[in-house]
């Protein structure tokens, strides 16, 4: 191959040069265009088509037009599965983003061993969030548990951490926590990273302290980031299964508690899905979702634009 | 369930303005020395209570999974490792309703296969993005780019549908299939392509008459080999922990790890020893591959992570 001279190796055949030069390019994406289509956009816009119906497990169906929709609206468990991911995503996101930050501005500092701190942040997120799941839930025990040894010693009396609303999203957000902030840090790292260093000698020369700087500097210049973080948070929390599923044990761990008081919007579509064997239903779920992620990407974009132009 | 978590090379993209100039794997480089008074008494202190929280969790699953179950139920909770590791892992291997072996071997086929499609898929889509001239191309990539965000989990209504009609419900095939490619590996690779490989390769094996094909296979792709480590840790990872869609669609005969776990942990009465031990298992392959490759781990990441 190598000692062949440009004219000696020119592929024979006309079709075969013809297709090289002309398709190459789609056949070497078409791989992903071709299964993303199969599995990702179809099941997202079949879904659309499966909520306007009566569907079974065994794929019987009725045409029933927007009643699912209808019906969804004035469900209770939606709402009430609707507020508790919301609930559960603010009580979550707003630490877990500010302290993502200041660790952030932390090992942007001159250190010694960086990888090693930055290993250490991440070590949760390389743990599955099963495992995340299992071993809080454990630590959250009403009796025996960890959380509420400790609480004990200042005096505070045992908190059944699954029985409330509050104590429950709480529990659950720190797990959620637990797992990402670190990774966010992280991604906001390599965003200081780009901050001209200049900028912070000058605050400094001016005395401005680290807490100012952080909230005249590092805030400000790390906009677009942080609202894209926002959506990304968003998008995953809106998604929230596993740390609640495994919150609760039992045979109806999908219903989020004794009075569904963790249960979130994904839960309440496989709840319907999976144990009520109503697909239409769920479908109709799963497609709100898709909406209000799509609406709320959509903010994200503009505030973007907006962050970028200003 | 969406892979894009690349906000500094993403969001030139979804605003139009210049892509950023770092190539892949460099920010993890210090650029420009920092002024010495930035560093203060309190970083390190505060750093290491940071490193300890992120350790305490995992450190007292160990604690649990060496303890035999009367000390878990025991106030104050235990702090210091006991010496029953070795019988609860037994237990937990020996319990024949989990099938705890066969998960793990379940979730290595799962994860080698899934990680092994999408770094070629993603080096082939990501040469052809960074270096072919075709119609549509950056119409195609900004596709690419609006499809990682979509939450593809939210079909799946349709996907449990469609894998029943193809026969797969239940089998391991409906946990790799749809994941055998990725937006984000496209993404990350066409990053590294555009950096990394230089036209005039391209252009002198096109003269010794190379196909693109060969181009890609022989030139192309070995270059490719550090930045496709990295995607194949992070797809790895992520194809190992995934737990929604296993959970849903995996039957009782094919389990993955954490499948296996949901269900040691999912009884009313539950045999704590048994399921930390599990637990551990399921953790340590993840744990092993974290203190190996950590370094490459952290720069993929900071290049544009993989969030599920």
């Amino acid at each position: 191959m190598s000692t062949a001279t440009a004219t000696g190796v020119r592929r024979g055949s006309g079709v075969r040069s013809w297709v090289d030069t002309h398709l190459a390019g789609y056949l070497l994406v078409s791989p992903y265009f071709v299964v993303f289509a199969i599995f990702g956009l179809f099941p997202i816009g079949f879904t659309f088509w499966v909520s306007l119906h009566d569907w079974s497990l065994l794929g019987e169906h009725t045409w029933v037009g927007p009643d699912n929709y209808t019906a969804l609206f004035a469900d209770p468990y939606f709402w009430n599965a609707l507020v508790n991911t919301f609930g559960i995503f603010v009580v979550a996101t707003v630490p877990q983003l500010l302290l993502a930050l200041m660790i952030a501005q932390l090992l942007n500092r001159r250190l010694r061993a960086r990888t090693f701190w930055r290993m250490g942040v991440l070590l949760p997120n390389v743990t599955s969030v099963a495992a995340v799941g299992i071993i809080f839930t454990l630590i959250f025990a009403r009796d025996f548990g960890l959380a509420n040894w400790l609480l004990g010693m200042v005096g505070i009396d045992p908190i059944g951490w699954q029985d409330h609303k509050w104590s429950s999203w709480l529990a659950i957000s720190v797990m959620v926590d637990w797992r990402w902030t670190g990774y966010n840090a992280l991604i906001f790292l390599a965003a200081l990273q780009t901050v001209p260093q200049e900028l912070y000698e000058a605050a400094e020369v001016d005395g401005a302290s680290s807490r100012r700087q952080f909230w005249l500097i590092t805030v400000p210049m790390l906009r677009p980031t942080i609202v894209f973080c926002t959506l990304i948070s968003t998008i995953g929390g809106i998604q929230l299964f596993t740390e609640p599923l495994l919150f609760n044990s039992g045979a109806n761990a999908i219903s989020g508690g004794t009075t569904r008081q963790f249960q979130t919007l994904t839960m309440y579509l496989t709840e319907k899905a999976f144990t009520g064997q109503a697909f239409g239903y769920a479908a109709t779920i799963a497609w709100v979702m898709f909406l209000i992620i799509a609406l709320l990407g959509a903010i994200n974009v503009l505030l973007l634009r907006l962050v970028r132009s200003a | 369930m969406t892979d894009i978590q690349n906000p500094q090379a993403v969001v030139p993209v979804l605003t139009g303005s210049a892509p950023p100039a770092s190539g892949p794997l460099a920010p993890v480089k210090v650029r420009r020395r920092r002024s010495p008074r930035q560093r203060s008494w309190s970083t390190m202190p505060t750093l290491l209570v940071i490193t300890l929280v992120s350790a305490f969790p995992l450190y007292f699953m160990l604690v649990m999974a060496s303890r035999p179950n009367d000390e878990i139920s025991a106030l104050p909770p235990p702090l210091t490792p006991g010496d029953q590791l070795d019988d609860n892992i037994r237990r937990v291997l020996a319990s024949a309703d989990v099938m705890f072996e066969q998960a793990v071997i379940n979730s290595f086929i799962v994860s080698i296969t899934a990680t092994v499609c999408v770094v070629l898929s993603s080096c082939m889509a990501g040469f052809a993005f960074a270096k072919l001239r075709f119609k549509g191309r950056q119409g195609l990539m900004l596709a690419v780019i609006v499809t990682m965000m979509i939450p593809i989990q939210l079909g799946m209504v349709p996907l449990y549908m469609l894998m029943t009609r193809l026969g797969l419900a239940g089998t391991l095939p409906s946990v790799i299939l749809p994941f055998i490619v990725s937006g984000f590996g496209v993404f990350f690779m066409r990053q590294f392509v555009v950096q990394t490989v230089p036209d005039e390769m391209l252009d002198a094996a096109r003269l010794d008459g190379c196909s693109t094909w060969q181009v890609f296979w022989h030139i192309v792709l070995p270059v490719l080999r550090p930045a496709a480590a990295v995607l194949a840790v992070l797809t790895f990872m992520e194809r190992w922990n995934d737990f929604m869609w296993p959970y849903l669609v995996l039957d009782i005969e094919h389990p993955t790890v954490q499948v296996a776990l949901s269900r040691l942990s999912g009884g009313y009465y539950t045999d704590q020893a048994l399921v930390m031990a599990g637990t551990l298992l399921g953790v340590v392959p993840l744990l092993v591959m974290f203190v190996v490759l950590g370094r490459q781990i952290v720069g993929g990441i900071m290049q544009g992570g993989m969030k599920s």
